[in-house]
């Protein structure tokens, strides 16, 4: 099979790759190496509102629910509200990613992207030296699929990078180890997300709870892998969800890893880019990348469409991809991360002084880039090493 | 560990839910997930990194 590009991984990261490199009238096909795109689920299922119809017009058959704020709770209890429009621009809807994933894969194919399920990607072929495509293993059978430029989009687990040069593997400390439940249980609030801070529910990470409407919400926690251990995870989240909500039923179960190492090094090769976790291109504090992805994939599909038609897929002719994510989600990426390292430091008594700080402030059109400038001010002390970020 | 010997880390297949965490982790490309299939390959050094990042303990280096 020939082709133009060739996409490993069909996440929102791929699909809106292809979908904007079909447009550009590239020959596009897109591989999954699943038999349903979409499922299971690895995620949380939160993003911003006005940053995703930015990108897709929205459909309701995808959004589970709308948050109207969020809540930060600090180990002593101390309960913070971020609320409405702002808040939401962190956690607006609580998707349904079984449908979204597969809705954003099938705008690709409306576009002309041809998309290969239960099709895996086996390697890189080459000439020269040089990428040239993928082999790949379509239903127990050999495939080889000829093409100049080759995205890796396949996720945290990602090969494409590591076979093209990229040493994308994670450290244990730049990888947040997930669990979560699908929860239903009369006392969930359906209007709010809701955040739980502490060392001991969840060390170096945080507990989470996003609502899917009708007195469920995904319940889950992270815990960085340097503070893990076997199985961790899911053992904190049953400890959590059996104090906090004794008569809930867990109704579905995901777990998951989630980058958090910051920008890496280089993310194109000769031949080849990656996009969004296989490019470690999630929020190291929130966690958060499907938003990243797509942006991402966005850029990268414009970028192939030049450089296919410029006949130049070396790493430099694809250094503006480099360059145009860099400059948005890398700036955004880089200070998350320098907030996450420092506060994976901090001990249950100093999330409680911050948290508690902010009593009293009006935090009800903040984000969460506002809210850390108002701990800032109230604690410069503790945040000393983060003024070059705040001002 | 020489190629070909018998690789010491194991996966409990009832446990695991298919994540690909540990393969994100794995510092020698000896992990792959096919859909819900674990393969591990001879390349594993049971350098162990794995098994603690798994979310639900299925992975283990057996001493």
């Amino acid at each position: 099979m020939k082709c133009d590009v060739v996409v490993v991984g069909a996440g929102p990261g791929g699909s809106m790759f292809s979908k904007t490199a079909a447009e550009a009238g590239l020959k596009v096909v897109m591989l999954e190496k699943r038999q349903e795109i979409g499922d299971p689920v690895r995620c949380a299922e939160g993003v911003g509102k006005r940053a995703l119809s930015k990108m897709v017009e929205l459909d309701s058959r995808w959004i589970a629910s709308e948050v109207k704020g969020a809540r930060i709770i600090a180990p002593d209890g101390t309960s913070i509200v971020m609320s409405e429009d702002k808040g939401g621009a962190e956690v607006g809807y609580v998707l349904e990613r079984k449908v979204f994933d597969r809705a954003l894969a099938e705008n690709a194919a409306r576009a002309g992207a041809k998309v290969l399920v239960k099709t895996r990607a086996t390697g890189l072929l080459r000439k020269d030296g040089v990428p040239c495509g993928v082999t790949a293993m379509r239903f127990g059978e050999a495939l080889r699929i000829d093409a100049p430029l080759v995205i890796g989009a396949d996720g945290v687990e990602s090969k494409v990078g590591r076979w093209a040069g990229i040493d994308t593997a994670l450290k244990l400390k730049d990888i947040e180890t997930c669990a979560q439940f699908l929860v239903q249980d009369s006392s969930i609030d359906d209007s709010y997300c809701e955040f739980y801070l502490g060392n001991s529910i969840a060390p170096a990470g945080y507990v989470w709870s996003f609502p899917k409407g009708k007195k469920l919400a995904n319940v889950g926690l992270g815990v960085l892998g340097s503070r893990s251990k076997p199985g961790e995870a899911l053992r904190l989240l049953r400890q959590f969800v059996d104090k906090r909500y004794p008569n809930g039923r867990a109704v579905e179960m995901v777990v998951g890893g989630d980058p958090c190492s910051g920008p890496i090094e280089s993310t194109v090769a000769d031949g080849v880019m990656l996009v969004g976790d296989a490019a470690r291109q999630t929020d190291p504090l929130t966690g958060g990348g499907i938003l990243n992805a797509m942006e991402a994939g966005i850029i990268a599909g414009e970028v192939a469409a030049k450089a296919i038609s410029a006949g130049d897929v070396s790493a430099s002719g694809l250094k503006e991809y480099e360059d145009r994510w860099r400059a948005t989600i890398g700036r955004h990426i880089s200070r998350s991360y320098e907030f996450k390292e420092f506060f994976v430091k901090l001990s249950d008594d100093d999330l409680n002084r911050l948290l508690g700080s902010l009593k009293g402030e009006d935090l009800t059109k903040t984000d969460l880039r506002g809210m850390l400038r108002v701990l800032f001010r109230l604690n410069p002390k503790l945040l000393w090493e983060l003024r070059h970020l705040v001002i | 560990m020489l190629k070909g010997c018998v690789v010491l880390l194991t996966v409990n297949r009832y446990k695991c839910c298919y994540c690909g965490a540990c393969v994100g982790v794995c510092p020698s490309l000896a992990l792959e997930l096919v859909e819900t299939w674990l393969e591990i390959s001879a390349d594993c050094t049971e350098c162990g990194l794995c098994t603690r990042i798994c979310p639900v303990g299925a992975l283990e280096v057996k001493a």
